[in-house]
């Protein structure tokens, strides 16, 4: 119905490739915060907001471990079993990009309860998506729509063929 | 060695909470005592309603497993006449999801022949479990 209508305006993605993203983001995040406050930190923190930020605001086809996944591993692969609606991982780099920039402010701020809990809940969500194939935009999409009752799907999500 | 410790916690909390919501997700249960006030028809749905039952369906756009319930519950009505499966778009109809208070997608209410919230199932419905149910529904002797 409805909820499934504009689907077929948007090109569906191979949904292991944001399944893999996930895993190196959590991968990234873990060093992240092993690495705590500090330049190395920092560098690794903008390289992984820049993804994100791709994956969010361009679309999935520019996130640069879906990218990766596309040219390195899928050739190795054989075909998905089913292609999916790429929203619901663009919704989740939305909720990454969130907490990255917030990570961010608290580093650069000098906040390390900032930093650290930002980093930590990116880094839950991340393994959760990539261990658990979990869908982010399923738990927090409604509750966000409910709290603020505004439509956050134009405004993040936009429907940009992609 | 702050880090290490936010890395461990976060792990243990993921894995945790993975495994709780694999246990629990897309199991069927009682209606909530809320539920009980709430009576949905045609004019809610924009459907009619099964002449015994009628799952509703909600979905949203940023849901990957939405698709998957909806294939399974259409598979499952596709035999049963006397059973309706409505799928509502969560993000157009937050009259329901306030009244219902549901809060995450896909969520499925069974409604009786009347209209009247019965059973829920919040995640992606586990077939055996939706099969089962409709038999006890149809009062059907279960296989």
């Amino acid at each position: 119905m409805s909820a499934e209508q504009p689907a077929i305006t948007l090109k569906p993605v191979d949904p292991r490739g944001p399944r893999f993203g996930a895993g190196i983001t959590a991968v990234v995040l873990a060093v992240i915060l092993i690495l705590g406050p500090g330049f190395p930190a920092l560098v690794l923190l903008i390289i992984q907001t820049i993804a994100f930020g791709l994956g969010s605001l361009v679309g999935l086809h520019a996130q640069p471990y879906g990218l990766l996944y596309k040219r390195l591993l899928r050739p190795r692969l054989s075909p998905p079993r089913e292609l999916e609606d790429p929203r619901p991982p663009r919704f989740a780099q939305t909720v990454g990009l969130v907490f990255a920039v917030a990570g961010l402010i608290g580093l650069l701020a000098a906040l390390p309860v900032l930093f650290y809990v930002a980093i930590a809940f990116a880094l839950i969500a991340a393994l959760l998506n990539s261990v658990f194939n979990f869908c982010l935009g399923c738990e927090l999409y409604l509750l966000g729509r409910r709290a603020f009752g505004n439509p956050l799907a134009q405004r993040f999500i936009s429907v940009n063929p992609s | 060695m702050t880090g290490v410790y936010v890395v461990a916690a976060a792990t243990v909390l993921t894995v945790v909470f993975g495994l709780y919501r694999a246990l629990t997700d897309g199991r069927v249960r009682g209606a909530r005592r809320r539920d009980a006030a709430v009576r949905l028809g045609a004019e809610q749905l924009g459907e009619e309603l099964g002449s015994s039952a009628t799952f509703v369906q909600f979905s949203s756009a940023v849901c990957a497993p939405c698709r998957a319930t909806k294939r399974l519950l259409a598979d499952v009505v596709k035999d049963e006449p006397s059973v309706a499966h409505v799928e509502l778009d969560a993000e157009t109809r937050l009259d329901l999801v306030e009244k219902l208070n549901i809060t995450r997608t896909p969520t499925v209410v069974l409604l009786d022949k009347d209209g009247v919230v019965k059973h829920r199932i919040v995640g992606t419905p586990r077939k055996p479990h939706v099969v089962h149910l409709l038999h006890q529904v149809l009062k059907r002797p279960v296989a």
